[in-house]
């Protein structure tokens, strides 16, 4: 850190990110809320532990293979060989990745986008819950938060990915990248494992299974709101120089730019990421009906819809662009379940997936012509772009590793959990043991009071 | 003798690079933790296995009745 500017920026820029990742802490917590008010009490337990272990697991599988990849896929395997370069200072082996003085930063981007990894793998364990195995659960949140996903980010969320330079892919606060894709996974494992028992009628009708704790969904959906505070933030450079960026642009002015490099402000995503809030939420009032969950749901599918050119919009478009996609998704949601008789037990399918897929699609029409980065001869934004990288994030990278995966468990019958547990519950043996250690202990008390009242006498 | 190559902060930090103990055996360390990493998988897919395979047949039907009914 030589100069005292260097220094303030490089210290103003770890700053930034940590905190960044504090809050998007927030989003698994809301996530777990969510997913546990949705089941039902006899599968509490085993509903938090399945979402907990996803910290872990892909947060060790991410230091291992998931950092690289990022950096050395941007144009593997279609448009270039791996960037060995660039990939081997984020190699779990490289002394960069560790406690090093003469590297102050790659530790805090990790961990920006290691987070980005939870809320990958949480979106879709929403989705199966009460009814998959946690072991099968697990195997998914390593291959879409280590693996897929960030080979998603690598080709389109990444300054020199191919899907930026070549189709002009512009996917600002990940509308396609992390929710499209988490979206289509998840789509592709329910496909595969099946509804909950009742969840269907005989003649087919669906029906509703509530929340059982309809205030732990409240509170989860405002903790993930808060989170995506955190999130939009930490796909901001929150300050730079054109002179670091290298690019196209001239003069001497400082600025944020988005992951691509290219100019933002943050005052703008703070705008449209409370405008296309607010139009997801009166969207999904109205469509709903009024109905609470599916607007708390709403704003955030509102959100996810205007994500993708939040860095640019005007706050009305956001707002506008926002309710269009509530109520696509709305009403995709519910053809889907009633035609392929499909159950996304929290909605993740359609608030992340559809919704990012819906989002992309239309920022390639509302931002068409827009430069998607600061450098020479990339592609600029249009529809024809945004379109094949909505398909390539939902069904390339999402449905299908998903559907493939869970066809693979599903055949060596490591997939659903049998039909008399999901009856009993998952917790049936906790309960259990918990009622007969409450009743052994109440008699032992009752026991030793009682012999304390004989001693007295 | 010092497991980081320091004994002292006696030094120009500009000059200073990784600072963790051991270093030199960060491909051992990446080894130690993949077999702990898969190594953790493989004891839980196990256990869950028997533990769902004991599940299937210890429902009491009267205690199973009381948790539908819970919801």
């Amino acid at each position: 850190m030589d100069g005292n500017l260097n220094a303030l920026t490089t210290v103003f820029t770890e700053f930034y990110y940590w905190v960044t990742v504090v809050f998007m802490f927030l989003i698994h917590v809301g996530f777990c809320m969510y997913e546990v008010g949705a089941s039902r009490a006899r599968n509490h337990m085993h509903t938090l532990m399945k979402n907990i272990m996803i910290i872990p697991l892909v947060t060790v599988t991410f230091f291992f293979f998931g950092w690289w990849i990022y950096w050395a896929f941007p144009n593997f395997p279609f448009w270039g060989g791996l960037d060995a370069e660039a990939g081997s200072a984020n190699l779990p082996w490289a002394d960069t990745m560790a406690t090093n003085l003469g590297d102050r930063i790659t530790g805090v981007f990790w961990a920006a986008f290691l987070l980005f990894s939870w809320t990958a793998a949480s979106i879709v364990s929403g989705s199966v819950i009460e009814r998959i195995r946690s072991s099968a659960l697990w195997v998914h949140a390593v291959m879409i938060g280590s693996v897929w996903w960030i080979i998603d980010a690598a080709w389109g969320w990444h300054y020199g990915g191919w899907m930026v330079r070549l189709l002009g892919y512009h996917d600002a606060y990940a509308s396609g990248v992390i929710h499209a894709i988490a979206g289509g996974y998840a789509l592709g494992v329910i496909m595969v494992l099946g509804p909950r028992l009742g969840k269907f009628a005989k003649d087919g009708t669906p029906r509703d299974i509530p929340p059982h704790n309809p205030w732990l969904l409240t509170i989860g959906i405002f903790l993930i709101y808060t989170g995506f505070w955190g999130f939009y933030a930490a796909c901001n450079v929150p300050a730079i120089s054109p002179e670091a960026i290298d690019g196209q642009i001239t003069g001497v002015t400082w600025t944020a730019t988005n992951i691509y490099l290219a100019p933002t402000t943050l005052s703008a995503i703070t705008f449209n990421f409370l405008m296309s809030l607010s139009g997801g939420l009166m969207a999904a009032y109205v469509v709903s009906k009024g109905d609470a969950f599916w607007t708390f749901s709403g704003g955030l599918a509102g959100i996810i819809t205007a994500s993708a050119g939040n860095d640019l919009y005007h706050p009305i478009q956001a707002m506008i662009i926002a309710a269009i996609g509530v109520v696509i998704v709305y009403k995709l949601h519910y053809w889907v379940e009633r035609r392929f008789k499909l159950d996304d037990a929290v909605g993740a399918v359609a608030v992340h997936g559809y919704a990012g897929f819906v989002g992309l699609v239309i920022s390639g029409f509302v931002l068409w012509g827009v430069p998607s980065s600061p450098y020479e001869g990339y592609a600029t934004i249009n529809p024809v772009g945004q379109i094949t990288g909505a398909v390539i994030m939902f069904f390339v990278l999402g449905f299908l590793p998903g559907w493939i995966l869970a066809k693979i468990q599903s055949a060596a019958g490591v997939l659903r959990i049998p039909e008399e547990v999901e009856l009993q519950g998952l917790d049936y043996a906790e309960h259990h043991a918990y009622e007969d250690a409450k009743a052994a202990i109440i008699a032992a008390d009752k026991e030793e009071l009682a012999a304390r009242g004989v001693a007295a006498k | 003798m010092s497991t980081n190559g320091y004994t002292n902060w006696a030094v120009d930090l500009a000059e200073v690079g990784p600072i963790y103990p051991f270093q030199g055996y960060e491909v051992l360390m990446v080894i130690v933790g993949v077999v702990f990493w898969i190594g953790w998988h493989r004891i839980q897919f196990v256990r869950e296995g028997e533990h769902l395979e004991k599940a299937r047949h210890t429902g009491d039907a009267e205690k199973v009745k009381a948790q539908l009914e819970r919801y």
